[in-house]
């Protein structure tokens, strides 16, 4: 039952991309799932896309790699990027957008002044504090600026990637850009905060998505990580997990541990320290992800994780002021190796003293 | 002319037992904890649960040790003068200046100091070291535990820790005073097995008995 206006339904825009409705519906059973909701809420969400709000969305970019903004592109088929398109009016975003220099920031500025507390906006990498925020400006003005103008008139602002979060890899010691994330940068905004490195994108269009379906923001923890994402531990949804439990652990890489896809706790694997949904959702639209690659969890969507969550290859910290391959295991068996011979030596000349003090009783 | 010794009751039955479920509690988390820090023995087979069982049996003995220092601390209230809290605290009379002379003794500098029946001041120092190093690996141990589900109640009792340490960071402070117990029991077996030769109180054999020998003239009543 098509509608009799010139503006075509979702459906239908979407079947002119090629898109089927049957895609359509896969997509919102996706979200559905990635929002952990019950398949009951399904239709609620295929009505609420269905309504086409489009709400303007513009993508700050600042002391990042792109990365959020690749793993969003990355899309292997084609269905994913155009629905979210097709759900989104993204407004500004460098890396995509045709028009440049005045012309792009005058869109921006255009949707800020239009529509002013009704866009979302989407920050990717971290803002430098120091020296008045110099050290990143987009058209002349710093990082900052913007992004106090930007956030600060926004619906809601989502940090997209550890940078905007928390200040991630430029943040790392010595941080010399001073840089923080959004919640320090602008504090006050509504803000979510999707860490990771990147994030995975299934979880920037689900948090869209719920806004779009039931008109608040996702629920989120003390770290502004909603709960649908980043509410469990890597560790307790990894597909490698029998192998923790069971004792079987990769020891070498390429060992046949490796070769047999055994667990990476003792390579350094991160997961049990790490809330996020990777195993999940993975990458590159449920491709794969680190761990199922091979390669140990570095614990990339906490805090600070560059600084916290190395060394990458070990499991515990280095412990301050000894060398780096000294691990706590060896100064423990040696101070306790230590502390035997100390008192070994303690009970002989104890002993010896008391033979002599016999000696001089006459005893 | 040997003058005869008398038989005290220093240790109730809850010290005694609370001591050695500590005893038995904390050899058990020590085993499986460096066991799960450091896993040493590899399954051979999928269906095996060695570090399931590891982390099971550390997060029992994890209970049964707290229940324990519960109840140890509840004596320390209401036991007699020797289980009381204050003898973790040597500030009081001639303590101070006896805590000194006892390690000066240790370090053979000066005479073997008198003591009364209950701890000896630094024994009862040590006590309270080992007492923070009890509450450091329960308050990391329990935040870690807390992981599995951040919404549950021990992550609302816990929770805040993280806002102090990072995990890995609390992770090592674990694994760290796991060492640091490892060292003060290594002393605290070798002084009293040491003073009990020494002093010919029955040290050793108070712990599972209770009684103490000491010279008629000490004091045992207030
Ligand atoms: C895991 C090992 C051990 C720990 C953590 C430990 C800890 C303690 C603590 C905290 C006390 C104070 C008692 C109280 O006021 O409740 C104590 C007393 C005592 N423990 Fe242990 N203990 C351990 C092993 C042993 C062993 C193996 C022995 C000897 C066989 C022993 C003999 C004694 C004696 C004789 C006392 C009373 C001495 C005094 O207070 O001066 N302990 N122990
Ligand atoms: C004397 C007491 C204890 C000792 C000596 C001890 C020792 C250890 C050690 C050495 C580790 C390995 C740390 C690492 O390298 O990652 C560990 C892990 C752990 N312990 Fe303890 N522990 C004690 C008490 C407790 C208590 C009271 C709890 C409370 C529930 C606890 C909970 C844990 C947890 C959750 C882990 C991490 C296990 C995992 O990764 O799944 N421990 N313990
Ligand atoms: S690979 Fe990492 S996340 Fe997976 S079970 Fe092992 S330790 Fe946990």
């Amino acid at each position: 039952m098509s509608k009799l206006n010139d503006d075509p339904g979702i459906t239908d825009s979407l079947a002119g991309q090629g898109i089927s409705r049957r895609d359509f519906i896969k997509f919102c059973t996706l979200m559905a799932a990635t929002l952990s909701l019950p398949s009951s809420f399904i239709p609620k969400i295929v009505e609420a896309l269905e309504k086409k709000l489009k709400p303007s969305l513009v993508w700050l970019e600042f002391q990042d790699c792109a990365g959020n903004t690749e793993s969003l592109l990355r899309a292997t088929k084609p269905t994913v990027a155009d629905i979210i398109l097709d759900i989104l009016s993204i407004d500004y975003h460098e890396t995509i957008m045709a028009p440049a220099g005045k012309q792009a920031e005058k869109s921006l500025m255009d949707v800020v002044k239009n529509q002013k507390g009704k866009y979302i906006a989407v920050v990717e990498g971290s803002i430098p504090m120091k020296d008045g925020g110099v050290y990143c400006c987009v058209g002349g003005r710093s990082a900052i600026d913007i992004a106090k103008e930007v956030c600060g008139n926004a619906l809601a602002t989502i940090s997209v990637g550890s940078c905007a979060a928390y200040g991630g890899i430029p943040a790392a010691n010595p941080n010399p850009t001073g840089a923080v994330g959004v919640k320090d940068a602008v504090p006050g905004i509504t803000l979510i905060n999707l860490p990771g490195c990147p994030v995975n994108v299934e979880n920037i269009t689900a948090t869209v998505v719920h806004y779009l379906t039931f008109g608040t923001l996702p629920a989120t923890d003390r770290l502004g990580r909603p709960y649908f994402a980043y509410g469990e531990r890597i560790h307790d949804h990894c597909e490698r997990r029998a192998h923790y439990d069971a004792g079987q652990f990769v020891r070498e890489w390429g060992d046949e541990g490796h070769r047999h896809g055994w667990c990476l706790y003792e390579m350094g694997c991160k997961g049990p320290e790490t809330f996020k949904n990777c195993p999940v959702v993975k990458y590159n639209e449920g491709t794969s992800w680190p761990v199922q690659a091979g390669h140990g969890c570095i614990g990339c969507a906490e805090p600070n994780f560059w600084d916290t969550m190395a060394p990458f290859y070990k499991r515990l910290p280095k412990v301050p002021g000894f060398g780096i391959e000294t691990t706590a295991d060896k100064i423990g068996v040696g101070l306790a190796a230590a502390a035997a011979a100390g008192l070994a030596a303690h009970g002989i000349a104890r002993a010896v003293k008391g033979k002599d003090e016999k000696e001089e009783k006459g005893e | 002319m040997k003058k005869l010794l008398k038989r005290v009751y220093v240790w109730e039955f809850p010290v005694r037992f609370t001591h050695w479920v500590n005893v038995l509690s904390i050899l058990v988390l020590s085993v499986t904890g460096y066991y799960i820090g450091n896993p040493f023995m590899h399954a051979y087979k999928e269906s095996q649960y060695v570090m399931g069982w590891m982390r099971f049996i550390h997060f029992t003995a994890a209970y049964v040790f707290v229940v324990s220092l519960l109840i140890r601390l509840y004596w320390a209230f209401a036991g007699n003068k020797y289980a009381s809290w204050k003898a973790l605290f040597p500030v009081t009379g001639d303590k101070p200046a006896k805590l000194i002379q006892q390690m000066l003794y240790y370090a053979f500098l000066a005479e073997k100091p008198r003591f009364g029946v209950g701890h000896s001041p630094l024994a009862g120092l040590t006590y309270l070291l080992i007492l923070v190093l009890y509450a450091a690996e329960i308050f990391t141990g329990f935040a870690m535990y807390s992981l599995y589900n951040p919404s549950g109640l021990y992550n609302s009792m816990f929770g805040w820790l993280f806002l102090i340490f990072t995990t890995p960071t609390l992770r090592l402070i674990h694994h760290i005073v796991m060492w640091l117990l490892v060292y003060l029991i290594l002393i605290h077996i070798y002084v009293a097995l040491y003073v009990d030769k020494l002093e010919k109180s029955g040290l050793m054999g108070s712990i599972f008995t209770g009684h103490k020998f000491v010279y008629p003239e000490v004091k045992t009543k207030d």
